[in-house]
Order: C-alpha cells, then sequence, then structure tokens
C-alpha cells in the first residue's frame, strides 16, 4: 500500500489476530497479537535474520522465516507458500491483518537546509528527525562553509532524501534559492539505485516556490509543501513529516530489496520503525498525562523521545550504539568516563581490544560478569550523550520570543531553552536489547538512573521484549489493540526513583524520609549522601513517600523544603538515591571502585561472588 | 582498465550582484559571458560602464571551466571546472563476463579467496610474501626487507607500530595479519576509529586483520593458503563495512585454470557437531576447537543470561561451553 501515513486505512472487517514484524538491520522481529475475550493480547513472538543482503537481497524473505516461527510455536497456520493467509479462515488459519515497520538498511538518512542554521536549520532537522530520519547534515546559508564546499559537500553525501527550508512566508527569497541553486548545482544522488530522481521537498517560504520549481524540477523528483516555519513564531511541522513518510514509502522503499512485495502484503503502510516507537511513546504521554523521556538503544544507533507539556521531540544519535557503533561510544565519551562505571581495573589497551572486538563481531554476546559490567558501563555512556544531544534539539524556538499554548510554563527571557527538565519528568521508558534484555531487571533500571540522573522523584519502566514499533504501527488501525498489548504485555514498569538534588560529604545525612507502604506500616529513616537503597514494592502498590532534605538540598520545591509524594512500585521496587546530584566520582581508583562496590551490592546488581572483587 | 567516466567538475559560484554592487536582476546587462561558453582563469566574466575609467570594477573568473547558470534572483554565477577524467582499474586478472549499463562489469576469474575480519586502505595488488614462518610468530620490524617493496606481506599472530612503521618505509602495498592493537591503529590512522567503515584511507599501505584485535595467530589453514600461494599476484582490499551491507577485506589469488580444482562446498544448514569453529568473544577469544555438542533447551551462562549454547573441544582436549552467538564456523572446512 502506498498511500500517506497521514491517512491510515480504514478496515472495516473485525481485527482479532493481528500478525507484525520489525525489519532491524540485523533481526526481523515478528509477534503474534490475538483478541482473547475482550482484550488484545501478544501471545507468540519469532525472529530471524533480516535478508537485505546477499544471498537472499529481499527482505520478505526474513519476515516469512520469522512468521514460520511463530507457526511452529504457536500451531497456527499463517503462511500459504510465500504468502500470508489473510482473513482469517478459522480459529487455526490465517491472520487479519499484517503490518510492519522497517529501519534496515541503514533506516532513512536525510540531509536538510536552511537559511539561519538554528532557525530553520533547526526547524527542519527537528521535521525531519520527527518522521524517524537519521539526519546527515544540516546545510545552512551561514553554516560557516563556503558555498563550494557546501556543494561539494551535498555532492558527497548521498541521502535517500533532502529537505529544504528557509525564510518565512512573504520574507526575503534570495537566500532560499540559492541554496536550490547549489543543490541543482551539486546534482545529488540517490543512495539506492541508479535510475531514479532523489525525493527533495521543498517546506520554505511560499514566495520563493516558483523559483525553486524552475531551478530543481529537472534534477529531482520535487515536492512542494507547506512552509515549516511559516512565521518566526510558529513552526508547522506536520505537513513536511507527513511528505517524508509518503515519499520514504513512495521513493526510497521501492528500491530496497524486496520491499515492493513487502509493500504489498501488509495491510497498512509501512513505517520507519523509529516513527513507530515516536507514536507510542506520544500517546502514552497524551493518555496519561505525562512528561516522559523515552530511550531505544540498538545496536548502530539511540533514539531519544521527549513529550514535556504535550510537546513532542525525538533525535537520533546516528552513531551511538552497542555493537556497530560501540567503539564510537569509546571515542566520543573518552575511556576515563566508561572506566568509571566499571567497579574493577583493567589496563586500557584490553579494553580496547575488546570494544573494537564487539565493533568487527557485532552479534557477540558478554559472556563472563566482567564482560557484561564493561558492556552495561559502555551503555550508560551512551545513553547519556545520546540525551545530552537531545537536550540540544528538544529546544523552543530560537531567537523569537515563543508563541505556544503552554508558553506560560517556560521562562521567556531566553528563547531556545531545552525543553528537557527533570524535575518535572513523570516516566522514563527504556527499550533495545541492552535495557529489554539485561539478566536483572535492576540492571535496566540502575543504567538509565545512572545515565539520565533523575531528580525528584521519577517512575522507570522498561519495553518488556522489543514490541513497541510493532505497537505504534498497530496503533495507526487500531488503537485499542494497541494500548490492551502495550499496557499488558509491552510495558515492564521497574519502580520509582527517588533523588534529592544536592551534593555532600559521604556519611553525611542528605534527607529525612517517611515512608507508608500499602500495608499501612510506616517507616522513618535517613538517607545519607553516598548511600543507594532499594525497597521492594509490587508493580500494582503505591506508597507514600515524604522527603524532608537536609539544609541546601532539594526535592524540587527549593532547598530544604519537604516533598510528599505518591509513588508507584514496579519488579524492581523503590530506589532510594542518596549518591547526590549531578553524580559526582572520587578521582581516586580505589575509592571509586569501593563506592561502586557498595552500590552495586546494595541493590544486588549482579551475582553474589563477582561483586567481591 | 575496464570503464572511463568524465566526473562533472567542481562548481564555484560568484556573486557579481554582490561584487559590482548592482541588483541581481541587472546582472545580465554587465555579463560578458554567457550561460554555457566556456571562461578561462582569470577571464573577465562581467563589468561595469563606470563614467570615469577609474571606477571600473572587472570581475574576474576564479576558475578555468564553463559558465553553468546566471540567476536573476541571487545574482549568482555558477562556473563549473573541466570534468575529471576517472579510469577504473578491473581489480583483479579475469574476464569480463557481464556489463551492466551505467553501472559496472563483472570480471570472472578462478581464484583462491581468503576475507578478512577487518582492514583498512583501498584495493592494490603485489605479490604474496611470506615473512614468518608460523602462524603465530609476530610481524617485527627485522621481518620487512626492502625487498618486500610493493608486496602483499604476511605476517602470523600480530603487528606491532614499530612494523607498521617499517613496512611504510620499505613500501609494501599490503599487510596481512591475525591481529593488532587497537592504540596501534589510532596512531597509524591519528583518531580513534568510531564506525567501522574503511577502505578510504591513506596509510601507505592496504592493512587487513584475520583474526580482530590484540594477539592473536592467524587461523592455521588461512596461513597454509597464503604460503601455498607465495611468490604469486595477490588483489587485495581492506575496505570494512559492518552495517547496512556487510563488506569484509580480502585477498584474492588468481589462479590459471589448471591448477584448480571444482570448488564442492555445499549450501550447509546450521551448525553441526565436527564442525571447526573460532571462539570470537572473551574469555577465549581466538580459540579454535570442534564442536562437540548442540545442546538445545537454554543455558544459564556466568552472567545470568539464559542463551543457546554449545559445547566446543579445543585443539589441547579441554571443552568448554560457550553461546552460540559468540562463535564462526571456519568456512570452506
Amino acid at each position: 500500500m502506498t498511500v500517506s501515513t497521514s491517512t491510515p486505512p480504514n478496515i472495516d472487517r473485525p481485527l482479532n489476530v493481528i500478525v507484525a514484524t520489525d525489519c532491524g538491520s540485523t533481526t526481523t522481529k515478528a509477534i503474534l497479537i490475538e483478541k482473547v475475550g475482550d482484550q488484545y493480547r501478544q501471545t507468540y513472538r519469532g525472529e530471524a535474520p533480516t535478508t537485505v543482503e546477499a544471498p537472499f537481497e529481499d527482505v520478505t524473505r526474513g519476515v516469512l522465516n520469522a512468521i514460520a516461527e511463530i507457526e511452529e510455536l504457536s500451531g497456527r497456520k499463517i503462511l500459504d507458500g510465500d504468502k500470508i493467509i489473510t482473513p482469517c479462515r478459522d480459529d487455526k488459519t490465517g491472520v487479519d491483518i499484517y503490518i510492519s515497520t522497517s529501519s534496515a538498511g541503514g533506516g532513512l538518512q536525510m540531509m536538510v537546509t536552511g537559511v539561519v542554521q538554528n532557525m530553520t536549520g533547526e526547524s527542519a532537522q527537528r521535521a525531519a528527525l520527527g518522521a524517524g530520519a537519521i539526519v546527515i547534515d544540516v546545510l545552512a546559508a551561514n553554516d560557516g562553509r563556503l558555498p563550494h564546499e557546501k556543494i561539494e559537500r551535498i555532492r558527497t553525501m548521498r541521502p535517500d532524501m533532502i529537505l529544504m527550508s528557509g525564510g518565512t512566508d512573504g520574507g526575503a527569497v534570495t537566500h532560499v534559492v540559492e541554496m536550490a541553486e547549489y543543490v541543482a548545482a551539486a546534482e545529488p544522488r540517490p543512495r539506492f539505485g541508479v535510475t531514479y530522481k532523489l525525493p527533495l521537498i521543498y517546506a520554505g517560504n511560499k514566495e520563493a516556490q516558483p523559483q525553486v520549481k524552475k531551478i530543481l524540477e529537472d534534477k529531482s523528483a520535487l515536492v512542494i509543501t507547506e512552509n515549516i516555519r511559516p512565521v518566526l513564531e510558529r513552526e508547522n511541522l506536520a505537513p513536511a513529516r507527513n511528505k517524508i513518510h509518503d515519499l520514504f514509502l513512495e521513493h526510497v522503499m521501492q528500491q530496497a530489496p524486496g520491499y515492493k512485495k513487502l509493500i504489498e502484503m501488509a495491510g497498512a503502510p509501512i513505517m520507519p520503525t523509529p516513527a513507530a516507537v515516536g507514536l507510542i511513546m506520544e500517546a502514552i504521554a497524551k493518555r496519561e498525562h505525562l512528561n516522559l523521556i523515552g530511550v531505544d538503544i540498538g545496536g548502530a544507533t539511540t533514539d531519544v523521545f521527549s513529550v514535556f507539556d504535550g510537546v513532542f521531540n525525538r533525535t537520533v544519535s546516528a552513531n551511538l550504539g552497542m555493537s556497530y557503533s560501540v567503539s564510537n561510544v569509546l571515542a566520543e565519551a573518552g575511556l576515563p568516563n566508561i572506566m568509571r562505571w566499571v567497579p574493577f581495573t583493567i589496563d586500557e589497551q584490553t579494553l580496547r581490544n575488546r570494544i573494537k572486538n564487539k565493533m568487527i563481531r557485532p552479534t557477540t554476546i558478554p559472556q563472563t560478569l566482567d564482560e557484561l559490567q564493561i558492556e552495561q558501563a559502555i551503555a550508560r555512556e551512551a545513553l547519556r550523550l545520546a540525551l545530552i544531544h537531545h537536550k540540544s534539539l528538544a529546544t523552543g524556538l530560537k531567537g523569537v520570543q515563543q508563541e505556544r499554548t503552554i508558553s506560560d510554563v517556560f521562562e521567556q527571557q531566553t528563547s531556545g531553552k531545552t525543553l528537557i527538565d527533570m524535575l518535572n519528568l513523570d516516566l522514563i521508558v527504556g527499550s533495545g536489547g541492552i535495557l529489554s534484555h539485561a539478566p536483572r531487571r535492576i540492571q535496566s533500571m540502575l543504567m538509565m538512573v545512572d545515565a539520565y540522573e533523575p531528580t525528584g522523584y521519577t517512575r522507570l519502566s522498561v519495553d518488556s521484549i522489543f514490541m513497541m514499533p510493532h505497537l505504534g504501527v498497530l496503533s495507526t488501525i487500531n488503537e485499542k489493540a494497541a494500548t490492551d498489548v502495550f499496557v499488558r504485555d509491552c510495558m515492564v514498569y521497574l519502580g520509582t526513583c527517588v533523588a534529592p538534588i544536592g551534593q555532600g560529604k559521604d556519611g553525611v545525612v542528605c534527607a529525612d524520609y517517611d515512608i507508608t507502604w500499602p500495608d499501612g506500616k510506616t517507616m522513618k529513616e535517613q538517607l545519607r549522601f553516598g548511600e543507594l537503597r532499594l525497597f521492594p514494592l509490587e508493580a500494582s502498590t503505591q506508597a507514600t513517600v515524604k522527603v524532608q532534605p537536609a539544609k541546601g538540598v532539594n526535592m524540587g520545591a527549593g532547598a530544604g523544603v519537604a516533598v510528599t509524594q505518591q509513588v508507584q512500585g514496579g519488579v524492581v521496587g523503590l530506589l532510594l538515591d542518596g549518591r547526590g546530584r549531578p553524580l559526582r566520582f572520587s578521582s581516586d581508583q580505589q575509592s571509586r571502585v569501593v563506592a561502586l562496590t557498595k552500590w552495586f551490592k546494595a541493590v544486588e546488581l549482579y551475582p553474589e561472588p563477582n561483586v567481591e572483587r | 582498465m575496464v570503464a572511463q567516466a568524465e566526473l562533472p567538475g567542481k562548481v564555484f559560484p560568484v556573486n557579481l550582484a554582490n561584487q559590482l554592487s548592482v541588483a541581481p536582476g541587472e546582472i545580465k546587462d554587465y555579463l560578458i559571458k554567457k550561460a554555457g561558453e566556456a571562461v578561462a582563469k582569470d577571464e573577465i566574466l562581467a563589468e561595469n560602464k563606470p563614467l570615469i575609467k577609474w571606477f571600473k570594477t572587472e570581475i574576474r573568473s576564479p576558475v578555468a571551466g564553463t559558465i553553468e547558470s546566471v540567476s536573476s534572483v541571487t545574482g549568482q554565477v555558477l562556473l563549473r571546472e573541466p570534468p575529471r577524467v576517472l579510469q577504473l582499474l578491473a581489480y583483479v586478472n579475469g574476464a569480463i563476463v557481464e556489463t551492466i549499463p551505467q553501472q559496472g562489469v563483472v570480471v570472472e576469474t578462478t581464484c583462491s579467496l581468503v576475507q578478512g575480519i577487518f582492514g583498512i586502505g583501498g584495493e592494490t595488488s603485489g605479490e604474496i610474501v611470506m615473512a614468518v614462518k608460523a602462524p603465530d610468530e609476530p610481524l617485527t620490524p627485522s621481518h620487512i626487507t626492502p625487498a618486500m617493496k610493493g608486496k602483499v606481506v604476511i605476517g602470523g599472530s600480530f603487528l606491532s607500530a614499530d612494523a607498521m612503521k617499517q613496512a611504510k618505509a620499505v613500501g609494501v602495498a599490503g599487510l596481512v595479519v591475525g591481529g593488532i592493537h587497537d592504540e596501534d591503529l589510532r596512531a597509524l590512522l591519528g583518531y580513534d576509529l568510531g564506525v567501522a567503515i574503511t577502505g578510504t584511507e591513506q596509510v601507505g599501505f592496504t592493512l587487513i586483520l584475520t583474526e580482530g584485535f590484540g594477539t592473536i595467530p592467524m587461523a592455521a589453514k588461512t596461513f597454509k593458503l597464503l604460503s601455498a600461494h607465495a611468490g604469486q599476484k595477490a588483489s587485495i582490499s581492506g575496505a570494512t563495512q559492518i552495517r547496512a551491507g556487510v563488506i569484509r577485506p580480502e585477498i584474492i589469488v588468481p589462479q590459471a585454470e589448471a591448477q584448480t580444482t571444482k570448488a564442492t562446498q555445499s549450501q550447509r544448514e546450521g551448525i553441526c557437531c565436527g564442525d571447526p569453529v573460532r571462539i570470537i568473544r572473551d574469555p577465549l577469544f581466538g580459540r579454535i576447537g570442534d564442536v562437540s555438542a548442540l545442546p538445545t533447551e537454554l543455558i544459564k551462562i556466568p552472567t545470568e543470561s539464559e542463551v543457546r549454547v554449545l559445547e566446543v573441544t579445543l585443539s589441547d582436549g579441554s571443552r568448554v561451553v560457550v553461546p552460540r552467538t559468540n562463535i564462526e564456523v571456519i568456512e570452506g572446512a
């Protein structure tokens, strides 16, 4: 199907059995969703290597293999040769719909242009990122590069698509037309396929449309849409995002091996994986009126999503990941930053060699506890760096006073301030192999707490087996099915982290706390600096926690002001973090190892013998 | 040479309107050259016509080429340099069996092929020369002699930074070894390699690792195969890409037809007991053995993950249990 993703298909038949796949760059993951009684549940799961490479060069091969595994496990006949049986013929034959997302072949890679880098350039970047793309470069009139350097850059990069923006409606056209001339002169070639023209979206000053059309019409597959920044005070990203989705299906996916077949097989438009994950994150935030940060840490990239006061943002850190990009995490974070999370000493040469060996053989898994601890140390840094990147882009509009309905919430003195406010953050959602498949759930929780340093009261959760992409695309055709499965099978609540802001000497009182447990029992104790405490609190239960911070320590209401809140439990429980914010480490290696060992032991992060090393 | 192309030249924009201080719409009146015309370097592109000759401004072309376009909106003239002629070499000796229009050719050759795991540097070729006697012998500077200039030098378990320097000084075409230290790679490249997309580095030679990072003896089979072809010409490429279309470095030794026997490798399905495998993750990284058991159930490993495993009997007779994802089958055995 090649309809716009902005207009999902109307399906009039009942959807009781759904099979969904996500074609990742290494594995294709399939899940079966069935209506059991009144509710939808995820029942079976299968996976197979993705087959976009030689010798198969047909993505549907991997899809069929993953579905075949579901067939074996469930006993339901879904495949008839190379076809998926739709709709259901009886209780044990067929499915009502097949849907899919895809990030295979390196995802959607885009280049964007604007006039002023941190105004229209950033708006274009946000539009592309929100649509699920990886932005490989941002060109702007003031990006510091000489014209011939810009042209050279466009020529050497081979994006899947270009988004051009610039100028407000009715403003000056010169700079926009100038950029169009550069793009035309560069004659950009698409990444896949030599026979088709590069898709190019123009979403800039409407006055410049005729000139842009004249310059670029013959050299690209030009699509003109509404200006993403019609006036300086307002962004209008939706039309450009929808066009990106449409062109992704019509042009880019058609070139990838086997995608024509996949599009025909699917009952709804194929979505880029990050766009689908973004949809589900946005849906959670809206439904529960939450401020949230979501992260999907993969092998090649780390995607960060945030919703603060209804404003959705997404960024992708293209070279931060746990396998293909693992070596880049080391290059960007630096060795000392990774080593600060490792509770033993290891010589630099050995560690460097190990990380590079993981890069060249990305499918291997840690076999010993040491190796697991090193991987989780790298994950903390990848998560931390990706959030820094996200904070720099998830900002208010720069150069102007914001004109948004929620503008009162933010200070108006400085424009372009980041929207990420850790004190107002309600929920952190983690997804991706290292978080979803950590041997102990506390490991996922502590990785996110260490990387994000949440302050005040923050709830944390993980995607149980990585099915958010599937549910994202499902939500476009059946909201109830997606919600049912999301609540019951996908989201695993880990618990709540309580962390006062401030720093102090180890052992000095950081805060007094009172906890009223679900059974009515109460507890009054003191949290000291350098301490980490974990209390079990079941997932469906709540406790009331009152924290009276010490002098100079803040729980969000001001220094020394007590804050009481009802906190939710989870499979891990209630974590009281007295390590201080921002987190600080001893520069002395031995004391650092002692501190880490103490924390890890306090929360039983790893099996006993090795923590003692 | 299998193909020749004229790559479009570089583009240089010149903003005439700014330089002549006129409106963009008026620049046509000042132009001496028209779109499509050729210009030499420093040739006058446009000039104004002042009343007093002293105030005359002449805009000269910064490059030799042709005038691509003239814009009356921006006042810009785009100049394009002459096309660059690119000659594409065949890389391996062989026969062209297919021509793909607008794309390339398929060259067929009967050859021995060794795939490496990681490399840097592009395509090159040279005679194979064995610098060490055994696959577990490290390659030291003393192994590299001036006679190895322009050749593909095969080392053993490890290549030190000093040996790299020596290889560069001698001018070897390529180095094939078991492993190197990441630190030495960083020193060689001048930066920390973040993502494994290589092939364009210019370090003086092409480097191919057959096993990985660290000191790891080259697989005996690889070493034996390369030894058997010592003295023959090999085409090698260090290009590696471990993402979106995996490319591994390669050593191709074309053969005369008579020398070869037909490859008999059949399509395999999964791992079987008795398969020779290499362990590709610490703590036993680089060890080679045979698969001795393939339990079907999930087993809890020391990290507490439950995974599918297999049992490997190492060359010293000891048996170890390894996650299935942490081994690779040694092909062609």
